[in-house]
């Protein structure tokens, strides 16, 4: 649906975006990670066409965004970082001219589509309302409901999550999920959990490059403590247990820390049953056994520092 | 084109949505009639005609259309909703002449309510109406070429002060080079130079209509000023 091939801008002598390459297709979410400045939100411009890149194709549904500009903006749900919208008008007054905009003429069906955006996020109480006196998290919202009036195929949202409060996250979240189905979704954020919990893929860009590109689940791999395991036993010697744990041809290496003893497999396997069965066979009194909790934090830390 | 009507919708109501457009309307009126009852000594004439209410026109559409004008895009550039309006399936052009017209209509709107000037003249006297309306439509032409350029001098910045401060000083320029204590300043260079540069000029221009004449090159002049101001809008814009 969406293919982004060697992007490149430079603003003067700086390289904002430098040679970047992807593809999103249908009932993906892409999840768009980097720090500050990275270039997550210049190529997200130049996707929805606000940005002329200096070198390199976007194809969104096949049609290259230089080439047929409306025809893709057509395509695109566009939410911008910070969520811009004109702060004089009512939340309705808005919705409408983005519809009239959106080309429908009708009126039935015009509402229609407002209806629809304000169900979905929840705009109904604050219809009438002028959107400058709205909080924030309705600010957000409103921003959402212009993206999704047309239902577009493609999703690209900037920060669609900033400064939102956790159950306003949660809801934000909530309504990206049911719509992921059959469209595209380009999502940046600075909140790894929410990578996790929403997308399906994550690309890390740093200094303008991709850096990453595959699933939550395998980015989680490459922290060290993954699938390691934190073992406190009663009546023994750690001592022994670490030794015991270690001639495991499955474990890399066991360490004794803060009195409990901390197991890092090969090859970063799932290792508990093994380690339970050798509790049980010898006899030790566990008092605590837990996976250790592993984030993308340190992945990310680890990638772009 | 079809989109011009959404943009134009929107930013022409936008003036109402906010008091701001109210203040304008009143000070305008105001200053309009102000200047041509006092400064033009408009009873003291006694003659039936607009014509020292047209004469102090340029004057305040330097300052007031410049006003107006300002925000057209340093607003939308200063809040982000140039970049939400540029991702909706609009193209510039389009943009750029739905917002211009909007601003037009808006500041035809303030020109239109002078009209108590015209009965005014109309109960005192028996004026001759053909330079009034001409006066007029001259007006309207070139209240259009001042906010085509506010269009662009707005498209430059994303801080309206500066963009006022620009338009002002191109506007201003434009008005001096017609006017005939400022040409006399000009005397060391040809004549023929001074004629060419007051050629640049909106009271030039304007004194036609003011006369009731519709002169073609008038015409020419203030649509291709209109023209080129958008067009660059638009360049700029681009970039």
């Amino acid at each position: 649906m969406i293919e982004v091939q060697s992007l490149h801008k430079s603003y003067g002598s700086i390289n904002a975006v430098n040679g970047v390459n992807f593809d999103v297709n249908r009932g993906e979410i892409l999840g768009f990670l980097g720090p500050n400045g990275a270039g997550k939100s210049t190529t997200m411009k130049m996707i929805t066409g606000f940005v002329r890149p200096t070198s390199g194709i976007v194809l969104v549904d096949g049609l290259n965004v230089q080439d047929h500009p409306v025809a893709v903006k057509e395509r695109i749900g566009y939410m911008p970082e910070n969520g811009p919208v004109y702060g004089e008008m009512t939340v309705e007054e808005f919705l409408i001219f983005i519809a009239e905009i959106r080309g429908y003429d009708d009126p039935t069906i015009r509402e229609d589509k407002i209806d629809h955006a304000c169900d979905l996020c929840r705009l109904n109480k604050v219809r009438h309302q002028s959107i400058e006196t709205l909080s924030k998290g309705f600010k957000q919202r409103v921003g959402f409901a212009q993206a999704i009036l047309h239902d577009p195929p493609v999703l690209i949202l900037d920060e669609p999550t900033d400064g939102l409060d956790p159950n306003q996250k949660k809801e934000v979240r909530k309504i990206i999920r049911t719509m992921a189905k059959d469209k595209a979704i380009i999502l940046s954020t600075h909140i790894l959990e929410e990578v996790h919990a929403l997308c399906s893929r994550v690309i890390i860009i740093a200094k303008g490059e991709v850096i990453a590109d595959e699933t939550p689940e395998s980015l989680l791999k490459r922290n060290p403590k993954y699938n390691a395991l934190k073992l406190e036993v009663k009546d023994i010697d750690l001592e022994v247990v670490r030794e015991t744990l270690k001639e495991l041809p499955e474990v890399s290496s066991a360490e004794i820390n803060e009195g409990a003893v901390e197991i890092y497999p090969k090859n970063k396997q799932s290792i508990e049953s093994l380690v339970l069965k050798v509790c049980r066979d010898k006899e030790w009194n566990i008092s605590h056994f837990e996976k250790t909790p592993v984030g993308l934090d340190e992945v990310f830390w680890e990638l772009t520092k | 084109m079809k989109q011009i009507l959404p943009v134009f919708k929107r930013e022409f109501y936008g003036y109402f949505r906010s008091p701001v457009a109210y203040v304008f309307l009143i000070v305008f009126l105001f200053v309009s009639s102000g200047l041509t009852f006092y400064l033009g000594r408009f009873f003291d004439s006694r003659v039936a005609s607009l014509d020292v209410f047209f004469s102090m026109q340029p004057w305040i559409y330097t300052f007031f259309i410049s006003a107006v004008g300002m925000r057209l895009w340093a607003e939308e550039k200063r809040s982000g909703t140039w970049e939400l309006l540029f991702t909706l399936p609009v193209l510039i052009q389009e943009g750029v002449i739905g917002k211009f017209l909007a601003g037009w209509a808006f500041i035809s709107v303030g020109i239109f309510l002078t009209f108590p000037l015209m009965f005014t003249v109309g109960y005192l006297g028996d004026p001759d109406w053909g330079p009034i309306f001409t006066g007029y439509l001259g007006c309207f032409l070139m209240a259009g070429s001042f906010l085509a350029v506010c269009s662009f001098t707005s498209a430059l910045t994303k801080n309206q002060v500066i963009s006022f401060v620009i338009s002002v000083v191109i506007n201003l320029c434009l008005v001096f080079l017609g006017w005939s204590v400022f040409t006399n300043f000009l005397s060391f260079l040809p004549l023929s130079w001074v004629d060419a540069l007051s050629n640049f000029s909106y009271t030039t221009h304007f004194n036609g209509f003011t006369r009731g004449l519709i002169v073609f090159k008038d015409l020419v002049f203030f649509l291709s000023l209109s023209f080129i101001s958008l067009l660059m809008t638009v360049v700029v814009l681009e970039r």
